[in-house]
């Protein structure tokens, strides 16, 4: 087992490497660069070619590409994300309050959809169809469907035209008034909750038919064991290894992938800040999200590998 | 699932006369109602985007300062814009950005990435080691963020929006493609190619690809929806389709929202057709998949 684990952290690290590689690519390739996008912009319009060459030259742009990514490799290395090009302020305080926000709707998503998802698709497995099963699957593949950024217009919408109200715009942290902060926050994270509960609805379905085919539980029940605790005891915790994945994986990718649903909340939140990142040719900046991203998804994913090894020693020797 | 799914699937991949398909369509139907209502609404759509230069009651672009935000009418079934543009026409029209991105993105998608999938599985040993890490670095940037920076790198018009949507699917359906392909590099037949002397090119087209068919078909309509809103997810930021260009998801940007009090219908109606066309493909899609291969539940 441990050598299973040590392969697979491993493993982690050149995938890693390959995104920070990519993603280090990827922004040079993208025309123009932060000296321009800052200059082109406002007022020093028309600045002259070499007032941008010493700008370029100041933040190490004007070295070649495979030298830049190595050092800036090594500071990460070091856990030193380095600088915003385009404030000069370290990143590390450019992400840190909006990773909170990113986070917490995160989470206060991923409990939306766990406590939707479960009995909801324990009951679509149970009663397989049958008009419960159909209606659970429409309200599964609806939530799919729905872009969460338009649920967001429908609710706003719907508090101004029913109760004239808002949902307050600016972001109060939950140290600070708990209060506040939940009423700003519960909105997103129901309308994101949805199509992340859809998501494993429909997993928690598929699977339960699954482990309910076993033989195991057609012995349970010939032993004429009690149906909810076959359920419980036999069915359920079978059947959650891949929910758990999904929700797993969902997680990592709401943390840095709710881009366009803090646009309509107006929450400055991990995605918007990439937005703007790219738009300013924000090197240094795209960099460590896109990397802090990854990791968490690659991290979340080393995890399950390793449940799924500890729970089935198969895994483990193949 | 019934019992009698394989032959159904069975019925669905061969190629049968013309009588047959239609047997094949009305037990399709009689056993998934859900999938035949997907599959409904998507023809409807279909015909709708072919026939809008017809039935669209006004220019999609036509601007009209005595309309502004007049909200539905006889005149104006679903209402008009900021600039007085009738939104039922650009709904209309938009059906044909959603459905071109959309299609276009997902075949381009799904067939890449069964292409080297499938190489990858038939290959194997080093070839197959690096596509799957190369994969799996892909697969660590969320959907939304590589398609952002693809855009920015190709920028914003209409085949380059589909690239854009295309690259992060490749991988995600080369993964599960490869899957299938695994088993099918140790049937006799890839075999027996490999012993007739056939190229690596001619057993990977012509002997590999149709027999992972239904995977693929079912990549490919779960990847229609997804790319239909994450063209619609761009727009919306401004980063997709350009006005006046008719799209969806740029319907519901700027104005839909600044004019939600006065003009709900602008938010409204736009979001209801995403939801709608993305809600049939998926449909469509999971009945497709319960019909080809119910074991398979990678989405």
């Amino acid at each position: 087992m441990w050598l299973y684990i040590l392969k697979r952290f491993l493993l982690m690290i050149p995938t890693l490497i390959g995104v920070a590689a990519i993603i280090f690519l990827l922004l040079r390739v993208i025309p123009g660069d932060v000296v321009e996008a800052k200059f082109m912009n406002g007022e020093a319009q028309g600045v002259s070619e070499q007032v941008m060459a010493e700008e370029r030259a100041k933040l190490g742009l004007d070295k070649p590409v495979w030298r830049q990514f190595g050092m800036w490799g090594w500071r990460v290395l070091h856990l030193d994300l380095g600088t915003s090009m385009w404030t000069g302020g370290p990143i590390t305080e450019e992400i840190k309050l909006r990773f909170a926000l990113s986070l917490q709707v995160a989470l206060m998503a991923t409990v939306v959809a766990t406590m939707l998802a479960i009995p909801l698709g324990v009951i679509a497995a149970l009663k397989q169809d049958t008009w419960v099963d159909y209606a659970v699957r429409i309200f599964s593949i609806a939530g799919l469907a729905m872009p969460s950024f338009w649920l967001g217009i429908l609710m706003i919408l719907g508090f101004l035209i029913i109760f004239k109200w808002v949902p307050p715009m600016v972001y109060t942290p939950f140290w600070v008034d708990p209060w506040q902060n939940m009423v700003q926050l519960i909105w997103p994270a129901l309308a994101v909750g949805y199509r992340y509960s859809a998501v494993a609805t429909r997993m928690t379905r598929s699977s339960m038919l699954e482990v309910l085919r076993e033989d195991y539980i057609r012995t349970a029940r010939a032993k004429g064991l009690w149906l909810k605790l076959i359920l419980v005891r036999h069915a359920l915790k079978n059947a959650m290894l891949p929910v758990v994945t999904v929700i797993g994986l969902e997680f990592a990718f709401l943390l840095g992938g709710l881009v366009v649903t803090e646009q309509v909340f107006n929450l400055n939140g991990l995605g918007q800040l990439f937005v703007q990142a790219i738009a300013r040719r924000d090197y240094t900046l795209t960099q460590a999200l896109v990397l802090l991203v990854a990791s968490v998804f690659i991290f979340v994913n080393f995890l399950m590998d390793i449940m799924y090894a500890w729970l089935d020693p198969r895994i483990r020797h193949n | 699932m019934s019992m009698t799914a394989p032959i159904d699937a069975i019925e669905m991949v061969g190629a049968a006369p013309r009588a047959r398909w239609v047997a094949v369509i009305i037990d399709f139907s009689r056993r998934r109602p859900l999938g035949a209502i997907g599959a409904v609404i998507v023809v409807l759509m279909l015909l709708v985007a072919v026939s809008a230069t017809v039935i669209s009651p006004y220019d999609p672009l036509a601007i009209d300062f005595s309309a502004m935000l007049a909200p539905p009418s006889a005149a104006h079934w679903l209402g008009t814009d900021a600039y007085g543009r009738d939104v039922l026409s650009r709904i209309i029209y938009g059906s044909r950005t959603a459905l071109i991105v959309g299609f276009g993105a997902a075949t381009v998608g799904a067939s890449a990435g069964a292409v080297l999938g499938v190489g990858s599985a038939y290959f194997g040993g080093w070839i197959d080691l690096i596509l799957q890490r190369v994969m799996d670095i892909f697969i660590s940037f969320p959907l939304i963020i590589l398609a952002l920076a693809m855009v920015a790198i190709l920028g914003n018009s209409l085949p380059n929006l589909i690239m854009a949507i295309t690259i992060p699917m490749i991988p995600r359906c080369a993964l599960v493609i490869r899957s299938s392909a695994l088993s099918v590099r140790e049937m006799p037949y890839v075999d027996a190619a490999r012993a007739a002397g056939f190229s690596h090119t001619r057993i990977i087209l012509r002997h590999m690809l149709p027999n992972v068919m239904a995977p693929y078909l079912i990549m490919l309509t779960a990847f229609l929806g997804q790319a239909i809103l994450l063209e619609a997810s761009l727009s919306f930021l401004g980063l997709g389709v350009q006005e006046p260009t008719a799209a969806w998801g740029l319907m519901l940007s700027g104005a839909a929202v600044e004019f939600a009090e006065v003009a709900p219908w602008m938010g409204f109606f736009p979001g209801l057709a995403i939801s709608l066309a993305v809600f049939a493909f998926n449909l469509f899609g999971d009945s497709l998949r319960d019909a080809l291969d119910p074991k398979l539940r990678t989405l």
